[in-house]
């Protein structure tokens, strides 16, 4: 059938900031999708709030509209581009939900538009409760016993009818937000108010609890024609009850019969074929591990994560064939690009196994409840390939960077069986794999722990190898064979060496095999390559045969997606990529994201789907012989590798090894700043309590604490009082006494933030850029406004010099990220980091200058000068670009919400204005406030900060919002003359604050707290309670004044432009 | 169970003199083969006991085998007929409700040698450009007497496959409600072909390989079904001049798989060996009627040349959508119509099994007009 005649121009509805459930796969397939759209011929107009994607690049679409993604922007973009088609199911829950409300609003018709990739019957039938039951139903798919409710009371009802435990799932929510098990009619109801409360359509399902049940996933796609494929199976670790997101997922699933493989992968059919999707589709079973009953489980119409995923474990671009199918071509016309000779209706035969390991935040989240059930918590994960399971999780627990490199965790080693199988009762938490690990480590049975956690006893199996393994390292000589084991295993040399106690007798290089969708059956020309131990070398002889003679570099990717270093990171290494090519280069990736484009595998010239540690890069490089390597961009996983390859005498393109570390160790950037005349704030490095207390007294307060292990404001607090560092000292220490604290005087002025590109002798600084939050909230929880709006000239000019001296004195190659304070008039120096940053894209989108582009062709030698850029600070352009954070607090229990200089969100979007105040504007309604411009306002600031609240309450006065505060703020207010109503605290019984909050009557809270974390504290329940209760939620006295002046300023998104950014 | 820390060693001699060395699983001994290779990431177990794979050392391409163990449900039929067995990993802990034992344990049971522990995609990707080839996988150390161990392996082929697996007597299998009776005609058929048809209400009546079209008439069915098998389809000369005759009775027949290959031969059409044939459980196939493509399950290492079949006899209804060979035939001259692949699945997708609708179609008609 081909391209549809009917489409020339078509509107790409991404799908915003990075939240927990919708993460960087869908800038994955949105960017397959622009690309399979453009080599079309067609015109394509993008949508999407979130400014570090790598869709939202020029070469991807030929509109750019980096703004908020409401139904009325959405709107106005298909007002002024026209487009003739939307496409509809790339962009996530996000892109899917405004494109159904487009449709059916009678919009889309009205304006001659065309919807691709979905109709709403199809997501009505997936989507809606009921409508999926009866569908379920009709076909003969059975189905959990349920009912959808929209009250608690009913609900109740229901649950008694099917007896506890019952699952409760929102209608239309993200990532199962809201969610959760109900063991009885108390935790029901509490759960079902909450369920409802955060669905749009207020509807919640109750469902009997089939947890232990095997968890089973499709995914299919199916074409116009009514052709049907599965592309891939995936078996859940952990059994029914945990979200998917959460699991460890095997790929295919490993404990199925033919007979159980069948029955479920023709289910997967005869539901895609019923609900006529055009495109990929994502069905999940529940499997009972003891008969062959089964239960469809949910359906998702569109591409996901779980689709990106199996999309990198089998070679087949899902997201790029739903696309093909969206306009028109059918499976039997899209050649399988991997093997260039058949088509994409087969289905892949894999050679190899694949795991999923998700990335939680706990390790930010010290107060967050780690239980895993319905509702998903982690923000990102990594995949390993192996030809075994044991070896492909060996892999997978050294990817996730959790400091390990095996399934050894100390704090379950020192535990007893008692204490540890006490814990696993408890329910499932996070580190549940090595929890098991350590059970299994002290002799406890698998059948034991099998009852306890309904873990596949294959599973536990496997695990259980890894312990004999272990064990037999352990005894007796280190021979060449249980050496071969251990690395086929997928043990590295130095931990076999640890285990054992001895050197290892031989080393053996890694070979790579080939990703190719067909295990072997026809002749592929995949770059596409894992590591393991045979006898083969396909990457060394495909090497061999493509060799043209162009020079090798390797460009290390940025691994799972954390808070803290997220898809910007991908940004910068695909950048890097298509420069270096660009440049005649071989270019290879590696990197263990599967939800990136940096490993979608025509992305490079090679991809090298592995772990980032320095012994697995060993074996790439062995294999590669590349002429260097690049680590700029890959953030601090790719950073950390720089030592160890510059030992080896490898070639490190770019700011060198010793320039990196000059920056990172405290003593000798301190050297540095010196030598350059550039001051910082005042700080030392104790070990002990008492040694805090001493010089935290001296310094005065507030002060900045930090152990020295990490950069980028982990584990980082503001200590107001002896008490605050006391509290922090025992909890840093607990963990890890061998490592220093790093105490800093705390200034309390305003952040600025500076990317800059140097060449070693010029330097060029793309924009300044300001943060409207003070010093101590995180730069990356900070709005942060391009150019700055509030520097003297004066100001200005010293971080220009200072950027200048530090960019030189580091020998600064590329790119550099320096975080600078302004405190009463002077500039202090916070941190340097001589790589990439997360605002490089956009800062390079907003100026248009490419950063990276220009980093990496300084990096081989050319000059600012020869490209085309004078020294010194880029003129500033006529927009005005905010970047506003966003948070997934929803998602992640009993964490405070309360910003300061550890980082918390996951996210981030863009506002792009003529003013300062429409683009705040704009970011603020991309990143989901809700302007209300009328209500209530409850504000409980502490004591250093009531004075600075005077103006910031007068103003929502003024408004004719309602003033609410407790007692010691109201009374100040007052004493203000700013009318506030009292509320009694938490503790003062009922009514009080929470009550405040539940009555609706409150749209914006304002609350800072001198102490916060605990979850027990009055501060963190009203923040919580604000979160559950969707109530816009301030935390710091800036952002709350910026709010107030935009709410102020009077202007809403129907006053203000949309950019096409490639205007710009 | 656990680490399987060290076992026996064994070896694959090739004929073009390649050797691997792996450990050993099953039985010990030496044993010379055909080497194949198959896709399907699940169905071991009907991989084994399906007939059609009679003479050939068979290579799972998918790494872990055996994690769910052997059931007594799922055999294809009553024994093993591979000659070999070689995978990357076998699993001694297997895992599923119905498991009765562990693969190692079945294989040693039915004295099938088997092989682990070696590059098994280095294995295949060398079958894929060579072609398969003859092959011996021996548990004692090859090094010393090559030259004579190749010499055996280069001197071997496959022979009298149908005659070696079909069955010598007559059975009648009856379902609940009797609809049709079928006459099955054995080369070595997989059990699921009779339940496919039981499951439509079809009385099947099992016959050897040989019987004749007088034998069949004289049974009076409703529907012919030529099964699969092994072996050179153009070498089983007797039952290609049978089926000569069945055609003409005039009740429908269907075939699959080598039966789709006989009927062509015996039809006037042309088979050919395929470099490494078709194994796996992902394998496209056009529905040229209705242009839909289809997942199937495939097992055949001889095709039939779809140019060499005279169009008034028949048109090729089936295409493989990667290599486009000839998957499927339907006659005009008389009422038959064959597949290459397997609607029975079994292992594999279950998505032809209308196939055996038409079949029970055909015989509708056919009673009708009886």
């Amino acid at each position: 059938m081909g391209l549809r005649k009917d489409i020339k121009k078509v509107l790409v509805i991404g799908s915003g900031p990075i939240v927990i459930g919708q993460a960087a796969e869908f800038d994955y397939a949105g960017a397959q999708a622009c690309r399979a759209l453009k080599q079309e011929g067609l015109e394509v107009v993008l949508i999407n709030s979130n400014p570090a994607t790598i869709m939202t690049d020029k070469a991807m679409a030929d509109h750019i509209y980096i703004e908020p993604l409401t139904l009325d922007t959405v709107k106005r973009v298909i007002e002024i581009e026209k487009p003739d088609s939307v496409l509809s199911t790339l962009g996530g829950q996000t892109g899917l939900t405004l494109s159904m409300q487009l449709a059916a609003e009678g919009f889309l018709e009205s304006h001659n538009v065309k919807l691709l990739g979905a109709n709403p019957e199809t997501i009505h039938k997936a989507e809606d409760r009921q409508a999926f039951k009866d569908t379920m139903e009709k076909i003969g798919e059975p189905c959990i016993p349920s009912k959808v409710v929209e009250t608690v009371e009913d609900a109740v009802d229901f649950a008694g009818e099917i007896s506890y435990p019952v699952i409760v799932r929102p209608a239309f929510t993200l990532g199962g937000t809201g969610g959760g098990i109900a063991n009885n009619e108390e935790e029901l109801r509490d759960i079902a108010t909450n369920g409802l409360r955060l669905s749009p359509i207020t509807q919640i399902l109750v469902e009997k609890c089939i947890s232990g049940w095997k968890e089973i996933e499709f995914e299919v796609i199916r074409d116009s024609k009514g052709n049907v494929i599965t592309v891939c199976s995936m078996e859940n670790f952990d059994p029914v009850g945990v979200h998917t997101g959460d699991s460890i997922v095997i790929a295919p699933a490993v404990t199925l019969s033919d007979r159980e493989y069948q029955m479920l992968r023709t289910a997967s059919l005869n539901i895609i074929s019923e609900l006529k999707v055009e495109g990929g589709c994502n069905c999940q079973f529940a499997l009972h591990p003891e008969s062959m009953e089964y239960a469809v489980i949910e359906v998702n119409p569109r591409v996901s994560r779980s689709s990106a995923l199996a999309s990198k474990a089998t070679g087949y671009p899902i997201a790029k064939v739903a696309t093909r199918i969206a306009i028109g071509y059918t499976l039997d016309e899209i050649i399988n690009q991997v093997t260039g000779k058949t088509y994409a209706c087969f289905e892949p035969a894999l050679d190899y196994v694949v795991i999923k390991f998700p990335k939680w935040a706990f390790d930010k989240f010290v107060y967050a409840k780690r239980t895993l059930g319905t509702q998903m918590k982690a923000t990102g994960e990594v995949m390993a390939i192996g030809t075994s399971f044991e070896q492909a999780m060996m892999k997978a627990v050294r990817s996730i960077e959790l400091g390990v490199d095996s399934l050894n965790m100390k704090k379950f080693e020192e535990m007893t069986v008692d204490e540890l199988l006490g814990h696993l009762r408890k329910g499932v938490e996070d580190e549940r794999a090595f929890e098991v690990f350590a059970l299994l480590k002290k002799g406890v049975s698998i059948e034991q722990i099998h009852e306890i956690t309904l873990i596949d006893e294959w599973f536990l199996d496997k695990l259980l190898n890894l312990v004999e393994l272990e064990q037999w390292l352990a005894d007796g000589t280190l021979t060449e064979e249980k050496y071969l084991t251990a690395k086929q295993y997928g043990y590295l040399d130095s931990t076999i060496e640890r285990m054992s106690g001895q050197k290892c007798p031989t080393h053996r290089n890694a070979v790579y095999k080939m990703v190719d969708t067909c295990a072997g059956e026809f002749k592929a020309e995949t770059p596409y390559f894992y590591s393991t131990y045979d006898s083969e070398n396909e990457a060394r002889q495909f090497i061999d045969r493509t060799e043209k003679g162009k020079k090798k570099v390797i460009v290390f990717g940025s691994g799972p997606i954390r808070i803290g270093q997220g898809i910007e990171f991908d940004y910068c290494s695909v950048h890097c990529v298509w420069t270096l090519k660009e440049l005649g280069y071989e270019a290879v990736i590696c990197n263990n994201n599967p939800e990136t484009v940096s490993t979608d595998f025509d992305t490079g010239d090679r991809l090298y789907f592995d772990p980032l540690t320095p012994e697995d890069v060993d074996n790439i490089i062995a294999t590669e012989q590349p002429y260097g390597v690049v680590v700029q961009f890959g953030g601090q996983t790719a950073i950390k590798l720089t030592r160890h390859l510059s030992d080896c005498g490898v070639n490190i393109l770019g700011t060198s090894a010793d320039d990196i570390d000059a920056a990172e160790d405290r003593e000798r950037f301190d050297e540095l700043l010196e030598q350059c005349g550039i001051p910082r704030p005042q700080g030392y490095t104790v070990m002990t309590t008492s040694e805090a207390v001493v010089v935290a007294e001296k310094l005065g307060y507030p002060v900045l604490l930090r152990p020295s292990y990490v950069l980028g404001g982990q584990n980082m607090i503001i200590a107001h009082s002896r008490q605050d560092v006391e509290e922090y000292m025992e909890i840093i220490t607990s963990h890890m006494i061998e490592n220093p604290v790093l105490i800093d005087k705390y200034m309390m002025g305003t952040e600025v933030e500076v990317d800059a590109i140097c060449d070693g002798k010029d330097f060029l600084i793309p924009g300044i850029m300001e943060h409207i939050e003070r010093a101590g909230v995180h730069s990356g929880d900070s709005i942060s406004i391009y150019p700055a709006q509030n520097l003297s000239k004066k100001v200005r000019e010293t971080i220009i010099e200072y950027t200048k001296r530090l960019s030189l004195a580091l020998h600064v190659v590329g790119l550099v990220n320096i975080q600078y304070v302004v405190y009463r008039g002077e500039v202090y120096v916070i941190e340097v980091n001589p790589r990439s940053s997360r605002t490089v894209p956009y800062i390079s989108k907003v100026t248009g200058i490419p950063m990276v582009d220009i980093a990496t062709k300084i990096m081989f030698g050319a000059t600012l000068q020869e490209l085309g850029y004078a020294s010194g600070l880029y003129p500033e352009g006529d927009y005005v670009a905010v970047k506003v954070p966003v948070f997934s607090f929803e998602k992640l229990q009993d964490v405070d919400t309360m910003l300061g200089p550890e980082m918390k969100s996951t996210g981030e979007c863009l506002g792009i204005g003529h003013s300062f105040e429409d683009a705040l504007l704009k970011g603020l309604v991309a990143a989901g406030y809700d302007l209300k411009r009328e209500g209530g306002v409850l504000i409980s600031v502490r004591d250093s900060e009531k004075k600075e609240m005077i103006p910031i309450a007068e103003k929502f006065s003024r408004m004719g919002f309602d003033l609410y505060a407790t007692s010691g703020t109201a009374s100040y207010l007052n004493r203000n003359m700013i009318a506030t109503n009292t509320v009694r605290k938490i503790s003062e019984g009922s009514p009080n604050t929470i009550d405040l909050l539940e009555s609706g009557k409150i749209h914006y809270m304002i609350s800072t707290s001198a102490k916060g974390r605990m979850p027990a504290r009055d501060s963190v329940k009203m923040r919580r309670k604000s979160i559950e209760r969707s109530i816009c939620s301030l935390t710091a006295v800036d952002t709350a004044n910026a709010l107030a002046n935009v709410l102020l300023s009077g202007r809403s998104m129907d006053d203000v432009e949309l950019v096409d950014i490639t205007k710009i | 169970m656990a680490l399987i820390k060290d076992s026996t060693p064994a070896w694959l001699v090739l004929a073009n003199g390649q050797v691997f060395q792996g450990k050993s699983f099953g039985a010990k001994g030496t044993v010379i083969g055909e080497v194949v290779f198959t896709t399907g990431m699940t169905a071991y177990q009907e991989t084994l006991t399906d007939p059609s794979y009679y003479g050939q050392i068979v290579t799972q391409t998918f790494p872990l085998i055996g994690n769910y163990g052997v059931n007594s449900q799922d055999f294809e039929s009553t024994q093993s007929y591979v000659s070999g067995y070689i995978v990357r990993e076998w699993c001694n802990a297997p895992s599923n409700f119905r498991s009765e034992d562990s693969i190692d344990h079945f294989l040693k049971r039915l004295n099938i040698i088997g092989l682990w522990g070696i590059d098994t995609r280095c294995l295949t990707r060398m079958l894929r450009e060579a072609g398969v080839m003859n092959g011996a996988i021996t548990t004692e150390d090859p090094a010393g007497r090559m030259e004579t161990l190749l010499t055996q392996i280069r001197a071997y082929s496959v022979r009298d496959a149908v005659k070696t697996v079909t069955g010598t007597e007559t059975h009648t299998y009856t379902p609940e409600n009797i609809k049709y009776r079928v006459v099955l005609l054995d080369f070595g058929y997989k059990r699921y072909i009779r339940k496919s048809l039981m499951n439509r209400g079809c009385e099947v009546i099992v016959v050897p390989a040989n019987t004749t079209a007088e034998e069949i008439y004289a049974l009076d069915p409703d529907g012919i079904m030529l099964s699969n098998g092994p072996g050179d389809p153009a070498e089983a000369t007797e039952v290609i001049a049978n089926i000569r005759e069945i055609v003409k009775l005039g009740i429908p027949v269907f075939g699959i798989c080598l039966g789709h290959q006989l009927t062509a031969l015996a039809m006037g059409a042309k088979t050919e060996k395929l470099k490494y044939g078709h194994r796996g459980a992902n394998q496209p196939v056009i529905d040229l009627a209705s242009g839909k493509t289809y997942v199937t399950s495939q097992n055949h290492g001889y095709a039939v040349v779809g140019e060499s079949l005279d169009p008034s006899v028949g048109e090729v209804s089936h295409i493989n959508a990667n290599d486009k060979t000839c998957e499927g035939i339907r006659y005009n001259s008389v009422n038959a119509f064959t597949v290459q692949f397997h609607p029975e699945a079994h292992g594999g997708p279950l998505d032809t099994a209308y196939l055996f609708d038409e079949f029970t179609g055909r015989m509708d008609a056919y009673k009708e007009g009886k």
